[in-house]
């Protein structure tokens, strides 16, 4: 059922090194889940894409050409949340931040996520981010007006626990003030755009 | 009698036994036997006798000798020899444990054992923990609490570890029980401060009140104000490190003075080392202390609280466990330095201070036992722990940047050290991004002692990264060499192979954990068909479909629960499975609603069950029947 395992001598650590984040959050070499670069036996699909659950290898032959896309593995490394969230970014010399996981939830979605607020430059990512997790579409957003243009809209609460809109406020405010993302839908999200 | 150790009959549809009614002593085997036992861990049917009781005498007695038995596993066993054993057991068994709060029903359970002072539950499966399953999943407190409220109204001690609990479900504990003593609340979540509030104004025997790793809203409710103003507490235990909430310290001070039997401490956060310091004066007979954030930040010259906290740490004879160290403030670690010959735990995990601030206190730490730091700790740190703490048991090495960018400041050569240093090691969790077959050959030949090897290697599919082999070897020569061990989580490069070490070795292997592992069925073949004291598989992102799924139908009845994420299963096969054991309840849950083909299975947990399918599942999770 399974095509042999071949291993090569010279292994590609670091092309085989498999990295969470999002692209254009490092300058290195970038790497998709599965490179075809080793000779692997077909990996098991990690990605929480249903539409790209594969049976087929198409997958493989395409990462050597395709632009590299860094999913998210989903629960890995085996770490609670509660510990992850824990770990502040130091205030000394430490120039890799510990990370600030927040969690992101969706109207409708069964599932909750969790993202690191540290990878992203700025709200465009962001946003970005979430519409390929979720699988939806952010509108348009205005200062006057919110975001136009979808059923959706990005909140979060902040530290005092009010829900806010997503980009009301500088990014670097919004980073270390935002305790949990929301996307809400529906009229409550219209609501939340206009005459605030 | 019958073949299996679980109790599950071997032909379900015996009819009851004749009358019971003899002379003779109740070890008559006849047919008092073949009817299933209900208990937290086994799992087969129970059915209802009306049978007269033979020999009243030798119940008594048997009841008298029986309330010594406190291991439930015994007492399963006892259970089983005959309806009266059955009987008396049930009646003087007072810690009731469920294992898989959906294994049985409380109506089940409570009708059963009607003297339960003490009930731990268990309920969302491990992996629930790292986000794979959705959030409504089920695991709820509520049809419990409701019926103990009836069934056990002298109950002192609940337990939970994975359920979702509600601030309803706490009112109801507190308004039903009199008695109660003890709440200890491990990875749970859907309570408040509020919820805490009620337990701790109404529950006036409270002597534990444990929260540990769970998700508590904060209400903005003064809980801690909440206990008995006036008069000593009960209080021995008051863990609240998780409950992200602002803490009004002078009730905090007030509570401590009242509570002359409180041992264990475990601050939030929110109090500063100028109030841990005047806590740590008021109770200088605590034995297990949280240090909660460790920082000073209105310090006006850093530190400067650094002497009182050293001397009222000094004056803490009994301090044996610290944690805590949440936001360390390195200008304060030397104040521990007077307690750590003591120490025998240690949690320095939340600490992310430098691999040498980490060495200077360990060094003062003979007689450490358990130990959980960061990777931060370094290789170095390691080899110190290796030469300084000949005593070690537990160890616990958590990566301090979960996305594993970084080299790894530890790896085969920590784990090696520590293998050459800690003999006695029973249990160890190491995170790494490489590891080599040779320093996992090496534990397994230095700690023969090891009962649970959770080695993680975040890099996928990582090999050995000096000989470029799979780890196939490092763990095989695990299962080997360390005949105790009843806990393993592999990862890195696995062929097949390592599973058939696994499978050929680990007799004793209770729990397995497998991530990106292994080629084909057959991997899990082996263990299926090797590991006969398996309880709990978790298995994600491997190649194991149907097949290997199929190879496992003689054991399934005798385990708690197996889970398949991301592997080769199909509904087909998932199917088969239903038809072939009735008694299991085989849940397929879905990433999606929305877009999935019908031909994958994303998420197969599956678990032995009384009750049939559950009735509070939500819309992704599919029962199949």
């Amino acid at each position: 059922m399974e095509s042999k395992v071949a291993y090569d001598n010279d292994l590609n650590l670091k092309a085989t090194e498999l990295r969470l984040g999002l692209p254009g959050t490092d300058d290195r070499e970038e790497q998709t889940l599965f490179s075809a670069r080793n000779n692997k036996r077909p990996l098991p699909d990690t990605s929480k894409e249903c539409g790209s659950k594969k049976k087929s290898d198409a997958q493989h032959v395409d990462n050597e050409t395709a632009p590299p896309t860094k999913a998210q593995i989903v629960g890995w490394p085996p770490i609670r949340s509660y510990r992850k969230n824990n770990l502040q970014p130091k205030k000394s010399d430490q120039a890799e931040v510990a990370g600030i996981y927040v969690k992101v939830s969706m109207d409708g979605a069964p599932y909750l996520r969790k993202i690191d607020l540290g990878i992203y430059q700025g709200y465009p990512e962001l946003l970005k981010a979430l519409e390929s997790m979720f699988k939806f579409t952010i509108g348009e957003y205005s200062e006057r007006e919110g975001y136009k243009g979808s059923e959706y809209a990005p909140t979060y609460e902040d530290k005092d626990g009010d829900w806010m809109l997503v980009g009301d406020v500088p990014w670097d405010m919004f980073m270390s003030s935002c305790k949990r993302l929301r996307i809400m839908k529906g009229s409550e999200a219209r609501g939340l755009g206009c005459g605030v | 009698m019958r073949k299996d150790r679980t109790g599950i009959s071997q032909d379900d549809d015996r009819s009851p036994p004749a009358d019971l009614r003899g002379a003779e002593s109740s070890n008559k085997t006849r047919n008092c036997c073949g009817v299933g036992s209900v208990s937290g861990s086994t799992g087969p049917i129970s059915m209802e006798f009306q049978a007269p009781c033979p020999d009243q005498v030798l119940e008594n007695v048997l009841e008298n000798v029986l309330q010594f038995l406190s291991s439930r596993r015994d007492r399963n066993a006892a259970s089983l020899v005959c309806k009266s054993w059955w009987r008396v057991e049930a009646l003087t068994r007072s810690d009731l444990y469920i294992g898989n709060c959906y294994s049985v029903s409380p109506r089940r359970a409570m009708s059963r054992f009607s003297r339960v002072q003490s009930v731990s539950i268990k309920g969302r499966p491990r992996f629930a923990d790292f986000n794979l399953m959705p959030i409504d999943w089920g695991a709820h407190f509520t049809p419990w609490v409701t019926a103990m409220a009836s069934a056990y109204p002298w109950l002192e001690k609940v337990y939970l570890k994975r359920m979702s609990v509600t601030d309803d479900d706490l009112a109801l504990l507190a308004e039903s029980f009199p008695s109660f003593k003890e709440l200890v609340i491990v990875c749970c979540d859907g309570f408040s401060t509020s919820g805490l509030a009620i337990v701790a104004s109404d529950c006036r025997q409270l002597k534990v009140l444990d929260l540990i790793e769970s998700e508590v809203t904060d209400d903005d409710v003064d809980w801690i104000a909440c206990f008995p103003e006036s008069g000593a507490t009960c209080l021995e235990s008051l863990i609240f490190d998780c409950v992200e909430c602002s803490i009004n310290f002078d009730a905090l001070e007030s509570l401590v003075v009242r509570s002359p039997s409180l041992k264990k401490l475990r601050l939030n956060c929110n109090v500063s080392i100028g109030q841990l310091c005047r806590l740590i004066v008021r109770a200088p007979q605590l034995t297990h202390l949280g240090t909660g954030s460790y920082s000073s930040p209105d310090d006006a010259v850093p530190g400067e609280h650094a002497s009182d906290l050293q001397s009222a740490l000094s004056a803490c004879k009994s301090l044996v466990c610290l944690s805590g160290f949440k936001e360390m403030l390195p200008d304060y670690l030397p104040a521990i330095y007077p307690v750590c010959a003591n120490l025998t735990s240690l949690n320095f995990s939340y600490a992310n201070i430098h691999s040498d601030q980490i060495i200077s206190v360990i060094f003062h730490c003979h007689n450490l036992q358990v130990l959980w730091v960061l990777d931060s700790i370094r290789d170095e740190g390691l080899q110190a722990v290796a030469s300084t703490c000949k005593d070690l048991r537990e160890l616990r090495v958590f990566p301090l940047d979960a996305r594993g960018d970084n080299e790894g400041p530890v790896s085969d050569v920590g784990l090696q050290a520590i293998s050459e240093g800690c003999r006695k090691l029973r249990s160890i969790l190491y995170f790494c991004q490489h590891m080599t077959n040779a320093a996992v050959i090496a534990m397994s030949r230095n700690c023969p002692d090891l009962e649970v090897f959770r080695l993680c290697i975040i890099a996928l599919h990582s090999p050995d990264h000096v000989t470029g082999k799979p780890m196939d070897e490092g763990f095989g020569a695990i299962v080997m060499n360390c005949k105790k061990l009843t806990r393993l989580a592999v990862s890195g490069l696995l062929t097949d192979r390592a599973f058939g070490y696994i499978g050929k070795y680990g007799k004793l292997l209770r729990t397995l954990s497998v991530a990106f592992a292994g080629d084909s069925d057959m991997g899990l073949k082996y263990v299926l068909e090797g590991c006969p004291r398996l309880q709990k598989l978790e298995i994600r992102d491997s190649p194991f479909g149907d097949a290997a799924l199929h190879s496992g139908l003689h054991h399934y009845y005798n385990m708690r629960f197996l889970w398949m994420s991301s592997c080769r299963l199909s509904p087909k096969g998932c199917q088969e499975i239903v038809r072939a054991l009735p008694r299991l309840v085989v849940e397929v849950i879905k990433h999606d609603v929305a877009v999935c083909p019908d031909d994958t299975v994303d998420i197969l947990y599956m678990y032995r069950s009384l009750e049939g399918p559950r009735d509070d599942a939500p819309k992704v999770v599919t029962i199949l029947q």
